[in-house]
C-alpha cells in the first residue's frame, strides 16, 4: 500500500500513513462484522437449539440487520454512569476491554501474508495482548460502585488469570512442534491435506486442541464459564451498571475476543488458511503458479501491471480463498462455543478453578512433554508414521539438516512433500515487507 | 455432613477477610419474583442468609371476608399463581367440606384431570428455572414450550391462561369442549419423549450434577420440623402424599388410580418407568433429589391423566354445577389440606350463617417450604444459592399472600 502510494509520488511519510490508516480501518471493519456476524449467529443458533425462529425480519427474510439494529437501540438508550461509580475509570474501561481484542487483529493472519503486521513472536504478542482485556472488565467491576459488580469483577480476575496458564502452555505446545512463533510460518507449515493440520500431528496435539477449546471459552467469559457476568448469580456482574454504548463495547469486545481465540484456535491446530483439501495448490494459485494459476496470470498479469501495480492475481486469488477458509473456521469455532452455551449449564467458581488447575495445567504439561519426546523420537506427523513406516523411527540425532535456509518465495510442491516429514520451519515472509535477506537458522 | 460443614467453615475462618452485606433481590433475576435476600458474605462464601418477604402482599385473607365463597375464588388463582387450578380446587373443596356437600364423581374425575395437568406445568416451570439459575437457558425455553400447550388446553376449557378460576365449589359451569379429551391425550404422547430430553440437558447433565448433588441437603427431620411440604418434603426421604394420605373428601378423588408416591425411600426410588440413574453424588434431600422428584411426579402425573380419561369417558354420569353465589355458609368451620404442586395448600374457613366467610386463613407451602433456607446456605458459595432456592420451587404469590 505504502509503496503504491510513494510510486504514485506521494510524501514518504504520508504514504505511510494513509497506509496505516487503511489497515487500521480495514482491521476495525473485520473486528466489528465479526462482532456483528457472531452477534447475529448467536441469536439464530440460539434460537433455533431453543425452538425458535429467532430474527426473521429486520433485513429480510434471515433477519440479517438485527445486529446493528440492536447497536441503533442501545445507542439511543440513556447513558447512566452511577452516581457511586468513579466516573473517569468507568467511561474509560469498555474502551479497554475493545481496544485490547481491536489490537489482536493487527498480529492475525488471514491468509498467507496477509496480516496487518508480522510479527516474528505473532503468538506472544496475541497472547500478551488478549490478556489485557480483562483490566478493562476489571476496571469497569471496579469503578461501577457496586457489590454485584465488584464480585463479577474479582471473579474475572481469578478465572481469566488462572485461565491464561493453560492457554498459554497449549500455544507452547505448538510453538515447541513448529520451532516459530511467527503465525505466518505457523499457518504455512500445515499446507497440504488436512492431515498436515497440527491437531492431526500426534495424539498429544490432538488432545492439547481439546485443551485449548476448554481455555479459549473460559478466557472469553463464555458459558459454562461465564462466572463474571453469570447473570442468575450476580446480576449482570461487572455489566450490571453499564448501559447504551458502553455496554456495546464491552458486548463487542467479547464477540471479537471469542473470534480472536477461535482464529487463533484454526490457526494453531486446524491449518489456519489451508483448508482440508490444498485446492489453492492444486489449482496452482500460489506465487509458483500452477495449471489455472499460470493461465489466470497470462490474463490478468498484463491488466495488472498496466494499472502500475505489482500483484500476483493467481497468488491473490489463492490468498483469498484460504482467507474465507480462515474465516469460516473461526466461525466455525465460534458456532461451537455458541452452542456450548446454549446446552451447558454453568459451572462454580470453584470448580472452574479446580477444572483449569488440577486438569488442564496437568494435562497440558504432559502433552507438552509428550509432543518434546514425539518430535524427538517421531519427528514427522502421525499420518508420515502411519504412511511411511521404512522412515522410522528416524531420531533426532540421526539427523545432520540444520540447515540454513535463505527467506524468500518457496516451492510449494516442496514444501507439500516435506510438511509430511517436518522439515519447513524456516519459512517465506513476505516480499512487501522487504524481509528477502532474513536468514532464520531452522530450530532443529 | 454437619460435621463437615463445621470443618469447613474453620478451614474458611482462617482466612476470614472483610464480610459484605449484599441485597439479593427484590429486583434480581434469580429470586423467582419480589423475594429480597440479604448475605453476608465472606468473599465467594455466604456465612448468613436472611429472606425478606412481603413484596407481594395483597391481603388475601382479608379480602376473602369481604366476598362470598364463589366470589372469592378467583383470588385463590393469584396465590400459586403457576397453579391456579390446584389453588382453585383447594378452595372448593374446602366449601364443599364446610357445605357438607360432595360432588359427583365425573366432576372428581375432572378434577383429577385438570389438577394433574396444572401439577406437570407448574413442575415444568420448576424444572426451566431450575435450569436458569444455573445459567442453562434452552432447558427453560423447551419446558415453557410444553407449558404452552397445557396453558393452551386449559384456553380452551375456561377461556384464560394464567388465572383460570375453573373448578368451583360444587362443580363447573361448563365442561370440556368436544375432542379436548383427545387433544389432552395427543399432547401427553407428544409431550412423554420431551421428558427424557429434559433428563439429558438437566437431570444427568454432568455439570448439573455437579452442581446440585450434596448441595443444600435437607435432612428428613430438618424438612419436618420446619414443615416443609410437597417436593421438598419427598426429595428429604418421607413418604407422604396427601392424594394418597390426606383426608377422604380428598383423597376420593384419587381411589382407583394406579399411581406412585415419588420419594427416594432407602435412597431408591419406584421403578414402574425406565428412570434415569440417580448419580452416585447425589444425598437424599439435596437439590438434584428435589429436582428428580418433581420430574417423577411429572410422570406419575401424565399415568394419572391418561387413566382420568379414560375413565371419565366411561362414565355416564353428569357433571355438577356450582353452588350459587349467595350461598348461606353454615355455622362452623372448615380446613383443609390439598397436594399442590408445591407442597401443601391449606384452606380453613369459618362460617358465621351468613354467604361471607368469617374468617379465612390460608397456609402456603411456599411459605414453609423457604423457610429452612437460612439453614440450608450457611457456608456455601453464593452460585449455590440460586441452586438451593430454585430447588425449593417458591412462589411468592403464595408466601405474601
Amino acid at each position: 500500500m505504502a509503496e503504491l502510494l510513494i510510486s504514485i509520488s506521494t510524501p514518504d511519510w504520508l504514504a505511510h500513513i494513509i497506509a496505516a490508516l487503511v489497515q487500521c480501518a480495514l482491521l476495525l471493519a473485520i473486528a466489528l462484522c465479526s462482532a456483528a456476524v457472531g452477534i447475529w449467529l448467536e441469536r439464530k443458533v440460539s434460537a433455533r437449539i431453543q425452538d425458535r425462529l429467532g430474527p426473521t425480519r429486520v433485513g429480510g427474510r434471515f433477519g440479517w440487520l438485527q445486529p446493528p439494529a440492536d447497536g441503533l437501540k442501545l445507542i439511543c438508550k440513556e447513558d447512566i454512569i452511577p452516581a457511586a461509580a468513579d466516573h473517569i475509570l468507568f467511561r474509560i474501561a469498555p474502551y479497554i476491554s475493545f481496544c485490547a481484542v481491536f489490537c489482536v487483529f493487527l498480529a492475525l493472519p488471514f491468509a498467507n501474508g496477509w496480516v496487518a503486521v508480522e510479527l516474528n513472536a505473532g503468538a506472544f504478542f496475541l497472547l500478551a495482548v488478549a490478556g489485557l482485556e480483562i483490566f478493562g472488565v476489571i476496571l469497569g467491576g471496579y469503578a461501577s460502585g457496586s457489590k454485584w459488580s465488584l464480585y463479577g469483577a474479582m471473579r474475572e480476575a481469578a478465572q481469566v488469570v488462572s485461565y491464561e496458564i493453560p492457554l498459554g502452555l497449549c500455544v507452547v505446545v505448538i510453538i515447541l512442534l513448529t520451532g516459530t512463533m511467527n503465525l505466518v510460518a505457523i499457518g504455512n507449515q500445515q499446507a497440504g491435506w488436512f492431515f498436515n493440520w497440527h491437531i492431526f500431528h500426534d495424539p498429544f496435539t490432538f488432545v492439547t486442541f481439546w485443551v485449548y477449546v476448554t481455555c479459549a471459552v473460559a478466557s472469553s467469559n463464555r458459558a459454562p464459564f461465564d462466572l463474571p457476568e453469570a447473570e442468575s448469580e450476580l446480576v449482570a456482574g461487572f455489566l450490571t451498571e453499564y448501559s447504551g454504548f458502553r455496554w456495546v463495547f464491552f458486548f463487542m469486545g467479547e464477540y471479537a475476543s471469542m473470534f480472536v481465540v477461535s482464529a487463533l484456535g484454526a490457526l494453531l491446530f486446524l491449518g489456519g488458511w489451508n483448508g482440508p483439501v490444498p485446492i489453492a495448490s492444486l489449482l496452482g494459485l500460489t506465487p509458483e503458479h500452477g495449471a489455472i494459476g499460470g493461465w489466470i496470470n497470462t490474463i490478468l498479469g498484463p491488466i495488472i501491471s498496466m494499472l502500475g501495480l505489482t500483484l500476483d492475481p493467481a497468488a491473490w486469488i489463492g490468498n483469498l480463498l484460504g482467507m474465507c477458509n480462515f474465516i469460516a473456521k473461526a466461525f466455525l469455532g465460534m458456532t461451537f462455543m455458541i452452542w456450548l452455551r446454549w446446552t451447558l449449564p454453568r459451572l462454580r467458581i470453584d470448580q472452574v478453578i479446580t477444572t483449569c488447575l488440577k486438569y488442564c495445567v496437568p494435562i497440558v504439561s504432559a502433552m507438552l512433554a509428550g509432543v518434546m519426546l514425539w518430535s524427538f523420537f517421531l519427528p514427522g506427523g502421525l499420518f508420515a508414521a502411519l504412511t511411511q513406516p521404512a522412515s522410522f523411527p528416524r531420531s533426532a540425532w540421526e539427523r545432520t539438516d540444520s540447515t540454513l535456509r535463505v527467506d524468500g518465495p518457496q516451492d510449494v510442491g516442496e514444501m507439500q512433500e516435506e510438511a509430511g516429514t517436518r522439515n519447513v520451519t524456516a519459512l517465506r515472509s513476505h516480499a512487501e515487507h522487504g524481509n528477502e535477506g532474513n536468514i532464520q537458522e531452522e530450530s532443529r | 455432613m454437619q460435621a463437615e460443614r463445621a470443618k469447613s467453615d474453620t478451614v474458611e475462618f482462617d482466612v476470614r477477610t472483610d464480610e459484605m452485606l449484599i441485597n439479593m433481590g427484590p429486583q434480581h433475576p434469580s429470586t423467582h419474583g419480589v423475594l429480597r435476600v440479604v448475605l453476608r458474605t465472606d468473599g465467594e462464601v455466604v456465612s448468613e442468609v436472611t429472606p425478606h418477604i412481603g413484596y407481594l402482599h395483597r391481603s388475601a385473607e382479608k379480602i376473602a371476608e369481604k366476598l362470598t365463597v364463589r366470589q372469592y375464588l378467583p383470588f385463590t388463582d393469584r396465590l400459586d399463581y403457576l397453579a391456579g387450578m390446584n389453588m382453585n380446587l383447594g378452595w372448593a373443596l374446602t366449601v364443599e367440606k364446610l357445605l357438607g356437600q360432595r360432588v359427583s364423581e365425573k366432576t372428581r374425575r375432572l378434577r383429577v384431570i385438570i389438577a394433574e395437568l396444572n401439577r406437570i406445568a407448574s413442575h415444568l416451570v420448576a424444572a426451566g428455572c431450575f435450569g436458569l439459575d444455573l445459567g442453562s437457558f434452552t432447558p427453560f425455553m423447551w419446558t415453557f414450550r410444553e407449558r404452552e400447550k397445557i396453558v393452551d388446553l386449559f384456553e380452551e376449557i375456561c377461556g384464560a391462561r394464567l388465572t383460570y378460576s375453573y373448578l368451583l365449589p360444587g362443580g363447573v359451569t361448563a365442561g370440556p369442549p368436544d375432542g379436548w379429551f383427545g387433544r389432552c391425550e395427543a399432547f401427553l404422547d407428544q409431550f412423554e419423549p420431551v421428558i427424557d430430553e429434559l433428563h439429558a440437558v438437566l437431570t444427568n447433565n454432568a455439570i448439573f450434577i455437579k452442581r446440585t448433588a450434596g448441595i443444600g441437603v435437607l435432612p428428613p427431620e430438618m424438612a419436618i420440623d420446619y414443615g416443609c411440604t410437597g417436593p421438598v418434603l419427598r426429595a428429604s426421604g418421607v413418604d407422604w402424599d396427601l392424594r394418597r394420605d390426606g383426608e377422604p373428601i380428598y383423597t376420593e378423588m384419587y381411589d382407583g388410580y394406579t399411581w406412585q408416591v415419588i420419594a427416594p425411600i432407602n435412597g431408591r426410588y419406584p421403578d414402574d418407568h425406565p428412570y434415569p440413574p440417580v448419580p452416585p453424588e447425589a444425598v437424599v434431600g439435596d437439590s438434584w433429589h428435589r429436582f428428580f422428584v418433581r420430574m417423577l411426579e411429572v410422570v406419575q402425573s401424565m399415568y394419572l391423566i391418561r387413566q382420568g380419561i379414560e375413565k371419565y369417558s366411561a362414565d355416564d354420569g353428569e357433571l355438577d354445577k356450582p353452588i350459587e353465589i349467595r350461598k348461606k355458609l353454615p355455622k362452623g368451620e372448615a380446613y383443609l389440606e390439598t397436594e399442590a404442586p408445591k407442597g401443601q395448600m391449606g384452606f380453613m374457613i369459618v362460617g358465621d350463617g351468613s354467604a361471607v366467610p368469617w374468617r379465612v386463613r390460608i397456609r402456603s407451602s411456599s411459605f414453609c417450604n423457604i423457610s429452612p433456607l437460612p439453614e440450608l446456605c450457611r457456608g456455601v458459595l453464593i452460585a449455590d444459592m440460586p441452586a438451593i432456592l430454585a430447588s425449593l420451587d417458591i412462589v411468592l404469590g403464595e408466601i405474601d399472600r
